[in-house]
């Protein structure tokens, strides 16, 4: 049987993509980002998952306007790398798992969650920049991985207590499959930021420490925040952290079984235009 | 009834939703087409013949034209698909989000550093 062993959460801001990429981490600005990541290698390499199921947003990448599933899940064997507009970012493309992927496709959506299947889907910074965070710069990454898109850019975009249900649904999918397999979730974006408009550059750390506060000890209180809190407390492209109950969700105790263990909390300003956030709780059945 | 937009009266904010997006449906096409190289360089050779390639309204072409993000957010841009014409520049994100703060570079850069605007920012006070 399939377990999720653990969930990993993170920011996946674009510039850290292009400090290492261009070998800027060792500057200053960007050594104090990175330092928080140095745990989660190790402990990543320690535990090291069969598969990971992450969860990002497209950023006006694989969805144009032409059109924008609110949750598509990629079902294809491998996903190629974008071209944002800088060229694609120098790493290697990334392998699925399509057998994990149309099983849960199939167990979430007879659970009434509707996703999309994609099997065509170049992945942008959203899911290449946590697996650079965690994994170094590999030839390979080390591990399949299951795209799994959430619209947070068109609204109207889903709420944090449809994003909590559609992680409790997984979770009963992963468990449903055969194989044996550890399975992590991983939660991107986030945290509070907005890249648009004269009010662009607002960080509010109090707001991200009680998010990270509560996803940890009270992630179902915490779905039931409106977007309009997202909105006027952690800026217009705060909204990315719903996204993060999807894998909370996902958890044993949100499924009546124990609490997870916190192995590591960081939090940093800035990164460009945003905080950093990141968190690694590992399931404990 | 009409939609509901509670979103609407955050300062200095956009919410892209479907009637933003309706409007800025081709200027965000183009955008797109951005993500190809060829493109890129057929924009740069000749930036008002590209545009005039889409059915673009003449107010978003030249909203384009003077990088006037802005101005592109309130004719139906969003911001990620509009970063594709910074990308073009050779322009980072934070160069980008800065432009639309009325700050020069460096005080929206020295902004950040310091911990980032304030929530309780209300656009009053000017760009500080």
């Amino acid at each position: 049987m399939a377990r999720i062993t653990a969930t990993v959460f993170t920011s996946h801001v674009p510039a850290i993509g292009a400090a290492m990429d261009l070998g800027k981490t060792q500057e200053p600005y960007w050594q104090k980002v990175f330092a928080g990541y140095e745990y989660s290698r190790q402990w990543l390499k320690e535990n090291k998952p069969d598969v990971v199921f992450l969860v990002f947003n497209d950023h006006a990448t694989a969805f144009s306007l032409e059109m924008i599933p609110t949750f598509a899940i990629g079902t294809a064997a491998e996903y190629a790398v974008a071209d944002e507009g800088w060229g694609p970012r120098p790493v290697p493309k990334v392998q699925g798992h399509p057998e994990l992927a149309a099983h849960i496709a199939q167990s979430v959506i007879q659970q009434d969650f509707d996703l999309t299947l994609v099997n065509r889907m170049d992945v942008d910074h959203g899911l290449t920049v946590p697996l650079s965070l965690l994994c170094g710069q590999p030839k390979e990454w080390p591990f399949p991985v299951i795209p799994f898109a959430v619209n947070v850019v068109q609204y109207p975009v889903p709420s944090g207590m449809r994003c909590f249900r559609l992680g409790q649904a997984i979770r009963k999918a992963v468990e449903s499959f055969d194989e044996d397999l550890n399975v992590q979730i991983w939660g991107t974006g986030g945290m509070s930021h907005q890249l648009q408009g004269p009010r662009a550059g607002l960080i509010n750390k109090e707001f991200d420490n009680a998010f990270l506060d509560r996803l940890i000890a009270d992630p179902e209180g915490l779905a039931r925040v409106p977007h309009i809190d997202y909105v006027r407390d952690a800026g217009s492209e705060g909204i990315e952290l719903v996204m993060w109950l999807i894998a909370r969700g996902a958890m044993a105790d949100m499924a009546g079984g124990a609490k997870p263990s916190l192995r590591h909390r960081f939090y940093h300003v800035p990164a460009s235009n945003t905080a950093v956030g990141h968190l690694i709780l590992e399931d404990n059945g | 009834m009409p939609l509901d937009k509670p979103y609407q009266g955050v300062p200095g904010t956009t919410i892209f939703d479907a009637d933003m997006s309706r409007k800025g449906y081709w200027l965000n096409q183009f955008c797109m087409s951005l993500m190809k190289a060829a493109n890129r360089e057929r924009f740069k050779a000749d930036e008002r013949a590209y545009l005039d390639e889409w059915a673009m309204t003449e107010e978003q072409k030249q909203a384009v034209l003077a990088r006037d993000l802005n101005r592109c957010i309130a004719l139906g841009g969003n911001i990620y698909f509009l970063a594709k014409i910074g990308a073009t520049d050779g322009k980072s994100f934070q160069q980008m989000a800065g432009s639309m703060t009325g700050m020069s570079e460096d005080a929206y850069r020295d902004m950040m550093v310091s911990g980032g605007r304030s929530a309780a920012w209300t656009g009053k006070e000017g760009s500080k």
